[in-house]
């Protein structure tokens, strides 16, 4: 059930180049679906910013931000024990059930777009599945989430598209080059990305997208995507879209 | 204790407050975020004669205290509104119900009018003659007094319904738009739709929403929603729907003041799904403080 909740910031953590960790304690109950977001409101600005949750356990959310623009910025300068305003529980998450039983499911994310596969790890590996994450980043000093994802159980692969870390190039080099096999895929990233893994990948698969949203509430209908099966709010149906679903 | 209803041209509502057309989708899914029974009113989601996608993305650029939305109309068309939306949204919803009805020219109003008259739980027609967001028709429509007029005339004969139209403030003078309609025959006005804006990304040298305008709304525009509520105001004696940049019980009150007989609410909506509940809540205090009984009759003295 979405709904307004009010969070404190207890810390904000470096993590790589332009990226912090934000951790907020309140109330999590209900609101650990993975894939699901919150809208942050930031001070100064208008429209609230839409943020992966990349882990919840009870009474503590995680967020990882990347300091895009202004807000971002604004977001990641905020000093521990500023009251955060966010509506939870928005969106439809990851559909964990998709892997089959004691199967391979691949989480595979680029850039910021690793951030909700920290929480996706860990509920696939409650649920039996075995997992392979393949992250993609440009440079070494991008990467983060790595080591708390194989503390999760997950076979980590890192790409870089300069090489100054694992493979060289994008994660479908990396899928490719490792062949790495799974059963079911999720993925999360840049539109190009998310295009390029959904093209090379035989199997079935879900991937988290992005769009400017206004509301991210479901009520203004800014972010309604074209999908094979009809217009769909990003922020409501989605953001998760099954492969098949995507008109790219 | 203080008495927050109001009557909006013969029709009683409780309070004052409606949610704008396109800032509360069909009722229900604003429903999801509280019970939309405290409402004074809702106003739906702009529709047309066909079903439409709307614009490409993206459709929302934010600004400095507003956004600029360019969903251009995304609507699954008057049939579909009347089948589904407005059934689903009565079993849950007893408050009046307002159509906001759009089209591209005379006849796509006319049209849409007619079919709404069959449906008992439409309490108000909203003609939108004023959408920024669709090209040859939307906002066109109501920038001449003469078209505008031609609209109210063809929603008037085809419904017994009341008919407000509502206006853009992209006009140099509202107010000739305002008596037009008023002698054409509509019922009310609702004053004002957004205002005709745009933003660049300066990174990619592209405008933010892909329709390269849109239309601009949000607490900024307040002072102008106010200014044209209040030429209208004394300009038309028919009550006009007071609309633009409201987000406190005190807007609410000051847009009243300016004439407005009940008070839309829109972009607060985007930023806090429960910015109507939490107006109607403060309202009594704020009227307490002011030493207000009522709503009625507030005016400039
Ligand atoms: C479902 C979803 C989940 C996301 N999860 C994360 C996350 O976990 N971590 C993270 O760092 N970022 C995430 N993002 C992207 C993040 O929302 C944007 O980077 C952020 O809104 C940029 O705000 P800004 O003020 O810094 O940039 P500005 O460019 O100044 O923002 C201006 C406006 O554009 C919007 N905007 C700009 N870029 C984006 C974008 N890529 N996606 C959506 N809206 C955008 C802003 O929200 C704001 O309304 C997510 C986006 C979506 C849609
Ligand atoms: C996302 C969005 C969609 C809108 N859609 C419609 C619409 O379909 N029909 C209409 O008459 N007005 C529409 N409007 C205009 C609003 O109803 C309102 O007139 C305008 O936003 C000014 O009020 P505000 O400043 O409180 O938002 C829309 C506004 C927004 C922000
Ligand atoms: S952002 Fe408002 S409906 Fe999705």
């Amino acid at each position: 059930m979405a709904n307004e909740r009010t969070f404190l910031l207890t810390a904000v953590e470096p993590v790589a180049t332009a990226t912090w960790r934000l951790r907020l304690s309140g109330d999590t109950t209900g609101l650990c679906r993975a894939g699901q977001f919150v809208m942050v409101s930031v001070p100064g600005r208008y429209l609230r910013r839409p943020i992966s949750v990349c882990d919840c356990e009870p009474g503590l959310l995680t967020l990882i931000v990347k300091v895009m623009g202004e807000g971002t910025a604004e977001l990641v300068s905020l000093a521990p024990g500023t009251p955060l305003q966010l509506l939870c529980g928005l969106g439809n998450g990851f559909d964990i059930e998709a892997t089959p039983r004691d199967k391979e499911a691949m989480i595979i994310g680029g850039g910021v777009g690793v951030a909700p596969l920290l929480l996706l790890c860990k509920q696939l590996r409650e649920a039996d599945r075995h997992v392979t994450a393949v992250l993609g980043f440009n440079t070494r000093a991008d990467i983060f989430l790595e080591r708390e994802l194989e503390a999760a159980g997950a076979d980590v692969i890192v790409a870089t598209a300069d090489g100054t870390a694992g493979c060289q190039g994008f994660v479908t080099d990396a899928i490719r080059m490792c062949s790495l096999k799974s059963d079911y895929f999720y993925a999360c990233g840049p539109r190009p990305m998310l295009k390029a893994v959904c093209q090379q990948l035989r199997q079935a698969g879900e991937v988290s997208t992005e769009e400017r949203m206004g509301c991210g509430a479901g009520i203004c209908y800014g972010c309604t995507c074209q999908t094979t099966d009809g217009p769909k709010r990003t922020c409501k149906e989605g953001p998760v879209f099954k492969k098949e679903e995507l008109v790219w | 204790m203080v008495d927050l209803s109001v009557n909006l041209g013969g029709i009683p509502l409780d309070n004052p407050i409606i949610p704008a057309s396109g800032t509360c989708g069909f009722g229900l899914e604003l429903n999801e975020w509280y019970d939309i029974n405290i409402l004074g009113a809702i106003s739906l989601k702009g529709t047309t004669r066909e079903a439409r996608f709307g614009n490409a993305l993206p459709r929302i650029a934010e600004c400095r205290q507003g956004l600029i939305n360019s969903v251009g109309l995304e609507n699954p068309g008057i049939e579909k509104l009347l089948a589904e939306k407005i059934p689903a949204l009565r079993a849950i919803y007893r408050k009046p119900i307002i159509a906001n009805i759009s089209g591209f020219c005379v006849e796509d109003f006319a049209f849409c009018a007619e079919r709404a008259e069959g449906c008992a739980d439409i309490d108000i027609l909203e003609a939108n003659v004023s959408c920024p967001n669709v090209h040859g028709g939307g906002m066109a429509l109501g920038t001449d007094p003469k078209v505008a007029a031609e609209v109210t005339r063809a929603v008037k004969k085809a419904s017994s319904k009341p008919v407000f139209v509502k206006l853009t403030p992209n006009v140099t003078d509202i107010t000739a738009i305002a008596r037009a309609c008023e002698e054409a025959g509509a019922d009310g006005l609702t004053v004002i739709n957004t205002l005709l804006g745009m933003r660049i990304d300066i990174r990619t040298r592209k405008p933010v929403v892909a329709a390269s305008t849109g239309g601009f709304s949000g607490p900024a525009v307040f002072p102008i929603a106010l200014r044209a509520v209040w030429q209208v105001a004394r300009a038309c004696r028919i009550p006009v729907m007071g609309c633009g940049g409201v987000s406190t019980a005190e807007e609410v009150i000051e847009m009243m003041m300016a004439g407005a007989s009940a008070v839309q609410v829109g972009s607060a909506n985007l930023v806090d799904p429960m910015a109507c509940k939490r107006i109607i809540e403060q309202l009594p205090e704020v009227m307490e403080r002011l030493g207000l009984k009522d709503l009625k009759q507030l005016k400039i003295n």
